[in-house]
């Protein structure tokens, strides 16, 4: 990849960065620096809008690179693996998004400690989202480093410590300037980015194909080495049991994780009622629906086009496929027509770790500001000093994620985006779903449901390949593998279910009646919502 | 609604055409002031007021009105997730333990696997559309009335204290 990529690629995210600034700058002008203002934007956020801002938030570089990477180099266990994410969202859509937006204020812990002795159970949901977006950000701020050292060709150590810092920067900047306000726009910006790049280039490579699927299927298959059953499952996620059942694990953490996500619950506080909400998800499903749908489109393409051999030959983990397919449908390396489309490809990848690490940075900021810092204060504090603690917790949790990134940068990290969604579904999903639908559920069921998916999720990842006992392993010397997947949420889920089940009926406290219809009410009908 | 003999109903003396007027509308429920009268307003315990804010929600909870919205919802719900997650866990099961069955070609290059993942994305949006038409035709409306009612009736209480 010559110098002229690059430069063009750098100048278009730095439009995207200047844009972005003066935008942040624009909205924080008559900022007065209330809760409202900072955790939810004014909730005054238009239902397509929203939509838009939670496709941006939830689309992340390891979709539109590391998907259609996945595809081109294994075909259908790519697109197996995406449909996950899709699905997810009915699960949001069905029993979260209005509910919540109808009973909480800012954060999922609201939600619970509306009806349960407060502090307890804020300090539980507290940890437990805070752990989400830290694993989360965690795998975002390495993938920023190795993504622009491959992007930019710049392989060099520092290139690539200074890339990760001032990703950090700039998002530090966003979040604790702007609050949730500059966020969602940053979202949005994103997301018309995204979704305008890969309409071009699905375009592009239906053209080339003449519109004809099929046609397009049998050249990728054939242009893999691996005919037939690179449209078949099994090329990936195949093999021996272990990996078939862990492959199971990975679907389920991703389908009941997303509607356990503090990023994502966080956006339905941005809109005014829970009709907007429900909107504003409408809108992101299909969204993130038609995102996907071009996905396979441009995976298959990747591998019809430029073949999955030169695609592993530039990055064995698939993700450089996409820019390889713009700079061979804008014509070739030589040309400027493959030279403007590989910058854009480029700059949308950067524009898109930038706003996936700001949104997640805002939600643990929220976290610790509203749930963990607000019941662990002494009692005499200022209420209204949270909004600063947030400000504060966003550069601290920014400095923290640098710090990972740089430190795990020669890491395989890949793990860490279906651990936070194993975490989010085990610690997150149980007590938010007991809260809104069991009658009896009491505090001491709420605290076991987290800490009893939290737990078990943290524990049997120590323990599983990833971390040690195989040569992919974190610390391959070592060897404490006792189970064997790679992924807990098979486990975790169920464990976090029971706990808050046993919990429950364990207790000595009866269940507040009063209160589970105050929920209950609020939830189906917004009385009292704000 | 004939839970509404029960103990706590007294306390709140909420009157019998509470319910009635769910039906019919509210607009009269101010001028029968239901809560406000039965105590001087001012020096009452933080305690005795909530508990009369946490009535007003055991009253609404349990009127025909809501468990209808209640109803709706989760007639609607239920099913809707049974089918979409257990069709979801159907289809990882299937492509992870019988990838021969999902390799069966079907037409040219399209496979059963092929049609099961562009059926997934089908089903998500079709789920999606159901819900939200099934929403805005058959609760949102009921949701809307009865929140302003019950806002209408939590401000009766908490208009007491001032």
């Amino acid at each position: 990849m010559t110098g002229n990529h690059q430069t063009l690629a750098l100048l278009l995210f730095s439009v995207f960065v200047a844009v972005t600034l003066a935008i942040t700058t624009w909205v924080s002008r008559h900022r007065h620096g209330s809760a409202e203002e900072f955790y939810a934007g004014g909730r005054l956020f238009s239902p397509m809008e929203n939509g838009f801002a939670i496709a941006g938030d939830y689309m992340s570089a390891a979709s539109f690179l590391g998907i259609s990477g996945l595809i081109a180099l294994f075909g259908y266990d790519g697109l197996l693996y995406s449909v996950g994410f899709l699905v997810a969202w009915l699960v949001v859509l069905f029993l979260v998004a209005e509910l919540v937006r109808n009973c909480g204020r800012f954060t999922l812990a609201d939600v619970v400690a509306a009806r349960m002795s407060e502090r307890p159970v804020r300090i539980a949901a507290g940890t437990s989202s805070v752990t989400v977006s830290v694993l989360y950000l965690v795998a975002q701020m390495v993938g920023a480093g190795s993504l622009v050292a491959l992007l930019l060709g710049g392989t060099s150590e520092a290139a690539q410590a200074w890339t990760v810092i001032g990703v950090g920067a700039l998002m530090i900047v966003y979040v604790s300037m702007g609050g949730m306000r500059a966020t969602t726009w940053i979202q949005i910006v994103k997301a018309v980015l995204l979704m305008g790049g890969a309409i071009t280039l699905t375009v592009l490579v239906l053209v080339r194909f003449h519109g004809d699927f099929n046609q397009l299927l049998r050249t990728a298959a054939e242009r893999s080495g691996h005919g037939s059953s690179f449209l078949a499952p099994g090329l990936k996620y195949g093999g021996d049991w272990t990996a078939r059942l862990d492959f199971i694990s990975l679907g389920l953490a991703l389908v009941l994780g997303t509607a356990g996500l503090p990023h994502i619950l966080s956006r339905f506080y941005t809109v005014p009622t829970a009709r907007a909400a429900r909107r504003s998800v409408v809108w992101s499903i299909g969204l993130i629906g038609g995102f996907y749908l071009m996905t396979i489109v441009l995976g298959f393409g990747a591998a019809a086009i430029v073949g999955s051999d030169t695609v592993r030959g530039s990055n064995a983990s698939g993700n450089t496929a996409v820019p390889l397919l713009a700079l061979d449908l804008g014509g070739g390396p030589a040309s400027s027509g493959g030279t403007v489309l590989f910058a854009i490809v480029a700059a949308i990848a950067f524009a898109t770790i930038l706003a996936v690490v700001a949104g997640i940075t805002l939600a643990s900021s929220t976290s610790v500001a509203h749930d963990l810092y607000a019941s662990l204060r002494r009692r005499h504090a200022k209420p209204r000093s949270e909004v600063a603690v947030a400000r504060t917790a966003a550069v601290g949790i920014g400095v923290v994620a640098i710090a990972l990134g740089l430190l795990a940068r020669d890491l395989n990290v890949a793990f860490l985006v279906g651990l936070a969604f194993a975490v989010a579904a085990s610690a997150n999903l149980p007590v938010l779903l007991y809260s809104l639908f069991w009658r009896n559920f009491t505090t001491r069921g709420a605290v076991w449901s987290v800490y009893g998916g939290l737990g078990p999720a943290l524990v049997l990842v120590l323990l599983s390949p990833v971390v040690t006992g195989s040569p992919a392993s974190l610390f391959p010397g070592v060897d404490l593998q006792y189970f064997p997947l790679e992924n807990p949420g098979l486990v975790s889920i169920p464990l976090g279910f029971l706990a808050g089940w046993l919990g429950t009926v364990t207790s000595a406290e009866p269940p507040d009646e009063a209160k589970h219809a105050e929920t209950e009410v609020r939830a189906l009908t917004g009385a009292g919502a704000v | 609604m004939e839970k509404y003999d029960g103990p706590d109903s007294g306390r709140v003396r909420i009157d019998d055409p509470w319910y009635d007027a769910l039906a019919s509308g509210w607009g009269e429920l101010d001028g029968t002031g239901a809560p406000a009268p039965t105590v001087p307003p001012a020096r009452q315990e933080q305690d005795d007021r909530a508990a009369r804010a946490a009535d007003v929600y055991l009253e609404v909870q349990r009127s025909a009105a809501f468990q209808e919205v209640r109803s709706r919802y989760r007639r609607f719900v239920v099913p809707a997730v049974a089918v979409f997650f257990s069709w979801y866990l159907a289809y990882v099961v299937t492509a992870t333990t019988a990838p021969g069955l999902m390799a069966r070609p079907v037409a040219g290059a399209v496979n059963v696997a092929m049609l099961a993942g562009l059926g997934q994305f089908l089903t998500t949006f079709l789920f999606t559309w159901a819900y939200a038409r099934h929403a805005r035709l058959r609760r949102d409306r009921a949701a809307l009335d009865l929140r302003w009612d019950t806002q209408e009736l939590t401000r009766g209480v908490a208009g007491g204290e001032r």
